[in-house]
């Protein structure tokens, strides 16, 4: 029943024995101690739980270990490695002069979200996104505090910065 | 953990302790290891071999790092900010060498540490300050000695103790002498002009451990070792354990039992805030959280009818036994059962004039009955506690409000006394007044005793969902009295709930009208309640703030200057001798928004406005809500906000807590209900219940703070009711169409309304 998986995450090879069926939420959370991805619904309902699939959001709490395979995952731990050693990724430096989190609990599925939305805006050569960009990309992340206006407002501040290429 | 000596003698401990006899505050002996600092690693400088402890609140390195000790838990009200930027106001000393970090359960050296109520800043508003002053004036006396001069000559700037005579030192240098000083009595506090600190918007002190996935929450901690428990409470309330057969569950991997337990025994005398649901635990242990939740999946339990229970409650208003009835409610049996309890003879609560006269003889009645479904905290780290119990001593760490509440009630079920018990208070996902009730922290202790290993407890978001310690379920009738001249000459509202009333009877409109009647009942109910920010004035404030704006468009006037009127009239000739509010401060906040929100002026034509107030938590706020119709449906594009919450310790983390207040009430407003069908929640998650989202929430939240040097008042929760009643008043205008239940979305309404 349990298997053997070695998967890369924030650029270093862990291996974890675990049954197929974990969610990678759990198999970070419980199995190799990186606990700033968060459990907030188990259904993908709230993205308290976002990290990065070859730089790609996507909800830990839905994403099996066993289909995680080859991709690079990216957890909020490991967001700033492009950024250099002592700096934050844009996005995070953003929360920081925003003074964005009020509980603090969902903002690095908020952060992960947003960082995502940036990479892809890049990628179309798209530089600022506007509040639908943002809406339509951040609406699957529930904040309960109500930061929603300083986190639209930092992801703005974030895209008028040079994004570091991912990893 | 590393630990590091503190500066300490039993001379210091004995002259403290005397003085912190009578006061909470002046406690020198501090005696918990001291957690190695995340600043000082930032700054790559070494830890301090010693910490000079000046107070349980100040600790100061040799060179010149300051340690402050945030008393109260964090839930996301920025008290780890706000409350030390009290002490170094008074201290004097550069923010940027302040390291902050969350103190221990201590009740006798670091106040009553209760988060909640809007209280933390002004409860300790003075005493950290003189806190402050009093470190501050150790370390002068300790330079006056050591310079052999007056200490009226001393002064300080930024942590630099300087004499005229071009002698200067560090706090640091002075800090080991100036912790063998008596503690001098009186200290004179800045007056507000003076503030350096205080006002000035300083950052989250955690930020960037939060942006960075550091390790702060409950659900974070978990040691080498811990076992992971769940609990399979009932699917409904009402409902109790009968009988389960864990053998399926006890095959599957990584789990080691499957047991049952009560929370309290028969006749158990609980504390005034400990409510449960469910008595009997049947819980799973196993080593990690996915193979705990599929073996509960395996479990096979026979539920039973629970029946009336009793409680014995031993809380501060004495000893009382209360009946929890048995049966399974629906919310289509609540409402009528509601409307029925409506109908009947209730408690008065507050008589002025001649109300039942003044009615019969008015020339018209204005009656209007409102309704509002409970509502779950959900916040957004579910509830969870570490607990290790062995037979010798007790440690517990994990999200919680209110450590000094709980403890009493743990010593009394683990048998242990309370200098046994250790509890630590790490950050929390979220509060709201749901974790001042510390059930959880009972179960995980429990738990571990009875495993006999250290356990992490953890509630699935359903778990979390329904449990209850809902926000109660609230019905208001409003009645409004003109003459023939359209003088408003009576008022009654006659508020009920399930299983309390929401009237605050002697706060606005009371005081400003000559006839008024208070009256409320309440119907017993086995669906658990607790406090939910601001509670019974956020169903309030969307009820007599809705109904205000009905009375003022009856009479013809704005209603704006329709509430100043009656303000002015409180102010002026005040009925009754018991009005909570103060009526200047009341009109104030709706005179700042009204200005700022250019209210009544050309240039907002396409936007559907209303406007409320309210008084909580000894404060005010007022908002207008800015209302458009965006692809069909009501949207809250802006809001205007001003709040008199006194001195604001920290502007900007203010405005970002109305801010928040704003959204969650703009979200509860509009999507916020918990309903039931024969005793079982209807919504179990974030796909049934529904949240504010990004897409939802306004573009524009603008804040405005009445300015003045009043000590602080509440901030967490008077700007949330008041948001209830603008979005109603908004909504009028949006649609042409009262809306008196809550949730207001067509949807939701009729959902929750049958």
């Amino acid at each position: 029943m349990m298997a053997t998986y070695t998967l890369k995450i924030n650029g270093k090879v862990r291996q974890v024995n675990v049954d197929p069926a974990t969610p990678m939420l759990w198999v970070l959370r419980d199995h190799l101690d990186l606990t700033g991805t968060k459990y907030g619904c188990g259904i993908a309902q709230c993205g308290a739980c976002t990290i990065h699939l070859d730089g790609t959001a996507v909800r830990s709490c839905q994403l099996p270990v066993s289909v995680v395979g080859k991709q690079a995952v990216t957890t909020i731990e490991g967001l700033s490695m492009s950024a250099g050693a002592g700096n934050l990724h844009p996005v995070q430096q953003a929360w920081l002069d925003h003074d964005v989190a009020q509980c603090g609990y969902c903002q690095a599925g908020q952060i992960m979200s947003a960082a995502s939305l940036l990479k892809t805006m890049a990628a179309a050569d798209r530089t600022q996104p506007t509040d639908d960009d943002i809406d339509a990309a951040m609406s699957g992340n529930i904040c309960r505090c109500g930061t929603y206006l300083r986190i639209k407002e930092a992801i703005k501040t974030a895209a008028t910065k040079e994004t570091p290429p991912r990893p | 953990m590393k630990t590091t000596k503190t500066t300490y003698d039993r001379r210091s401990f004995l002259k403290t302790s005397l003085l912190s006899g009578g006061g909470l505050m002046l406690s020198v002996s501090w005696l918990s290891s001291v957690k190695a600092a995340d600043k000082l690693q930032t700054l790559n400088l070494p830890e301090p071999e010693q910490w000079a402890q000046l107070n349980g609140y100040v600790q100061i390195t040799a060179d010149n790092m300051v340690k402050l000790l945030c008393p109260n838990p964090e839930f996301g009200q920025n008290v780890m900010t706000s409350l030390p930027m009290m002490v170094a106001e008074e201290l004097d000393v550069d923010w940027k060498n302040v390291v902050v970090e969350m103190g221990p359960h201590d009740n006798a050296k670091l106040g009553p540490q209760f988060t909640g109520g809007s209280n933390s800043v002004r409860m300790y508003w003075k005493p950290l300050r003189e806190a402050g002053a009093t470190a501050r004036q150790l370390l002068r006396e300790a330079a006056a000695q050591a310079w052999q001069v007056p200490i009226e000559d001393i002064t300080t700037k930024a942590g630099v103790l300087h004499h005229a005579s071009g002698k200067s030192a560090t706090y640091g240098e002075m800090a080991a002498k100036a912790a063998t000083l008596p503690v001098p009595k009186g200290v004179t506090l800045k007056s507000p002009k003076a503030f350096t600190i205080v006002r000035q918007s300083k950052r989250n002190v955690e930020g960037k451990k939060i942006v960075t996935g550091k390790p702060l929450f409950g659900l974070d901690y978990k040691p080498a070792g811990t076992l992971t428990a769940m609990i399979q409470h009932p699917p409904a309330f009402g409902m109790k354990l009968k009988a389960f057969n864990a053998a399926q569950a006890l095959k599957m991997p990584g789990i080691t039992g499957v047991f049952s337990l009560n929370l309290y025994e028969d006749g158990f005398e609980q504390g005034g805030f400990d409510t449960r649901t469910f008595n009997d635990l049947l819980v799973v242990v196993g080593k990690t959280t996915w193979e705990v939740m599929n073996a509960r999946k395996k479990l096979v339990v026979q539920w039973e009818p629970a029946g009336d229970t009793t409680d014995t409650m031993a809380g501060r208003s004495g000893k009382r036994t209360v009946t929890v009835p048995g049966g399974l409610e629906s919310t289509s049996s609540q409402l009528e059962k509601m409307a029925q309890y409506a109908r009947q003879p209730a408690q008065q609560l507050r008589k002025d004039g001649d109300p039942e006269t003044a009615f019969k003889n008015a020339a018209q009645v204005i009656e209007r009955t409102y309704n509002a479904p409970f509502l779950a905290h959900n916040c957004m780290e579910p509830m969870n506690f570490f607990a290790h119990v062995t037979d010798e001593k007790a440690l517990l760490v994990g999200p919680l409000q209110a450590p000094g509440w709980v403890e009493p009630t743990l010593s009394k079920l683990l048998n242990l006394p309370a200098d046994k018990i250790d509890i630590q208070m790490t950050r929390m996902g979220g509060g709201f007044g749901r974790r001042a009730y510390g059930q959880y922290l009972y179960e995980a202790a429990l738990i571990s005793k009875k495993a006999k290993a250290p356990v992490k407890l953890i509630y699935t978001r359903e778990d979390d969902m329904t449990y209850g310690i809902y926000r109660p379920m609230y019905t208001a009738t409003y009645r409004a009295a003109l003459d023939a001249d359209k003088n408003l000459i009576a008022f009654h509202v006659k508020g009920g709930g399930i299983p309390e009333h929401p009237v605050h009877a002697n706060r606005f409109p009371a005081g400003a009208i000559d006839n008024y009647l208070a009256e409320g009942w309440e119907i017993p109910s086995n669906v658990t309640i607790g406090a939910f920010r601001a509670p019974r004035s956020n169903f309030n404030a969307a009820a007599e703030q809705s109904f205000l704006d009905e009375v003022a468009e009856a009479m013809g006037k704005d209603p704006i200057a329709f509430r100043l009127e009656l303000l002015k009239r409180a102010k002026e000739k005040p009925v009754g001798t018991n009005n909570e509010y103060d009526p200047d401060r009341y009109a104030g906040v709706l005179e700042l928004v009204r200005d700022k929100a250019n209210w009544g002026k050309p240039g907002h034509e396409q936007y559907s406005r209303g406007v409320a107030a309210y008084f909580c938590h000894n404060s005010y706020a007022a908002h207008v809500v800015d209302m458009v119709t965006r692809n069909g449906q009501p949207y809250v594009e802006r809001v205007f906000s001003a709040m008199d919450c006194g001195i604001v310790v920290n502007p900007d983390a203010a405005r970002n807590m109305v801010q928040g207040a704003v959204v969650d009430g703009i979200g509860n407003a509009f999507y916020g209900a918990l309903t039931h069908k024969n005793g079982a929640p209807e919504q179990t998650n974030f796909d049934t219940y529904r949240m504010i989202r990004h897409n939802e929430a306004p573009t524009l939240v603008d804040v405005h703070f009445v300015e003045n040097n009043l000590d602080p008042t509440g901030l967490g929760e008077p700007p949330f009711p008041p948001v209830f009643g603008a979005v109603a008043n908004a909504l009028y205008k949006n649609t042409g169409k009262r809306h008196y239940n809550q949730p207001f979305k067509p949807d939701q309404e009729k959902r929750t309304q049958g």
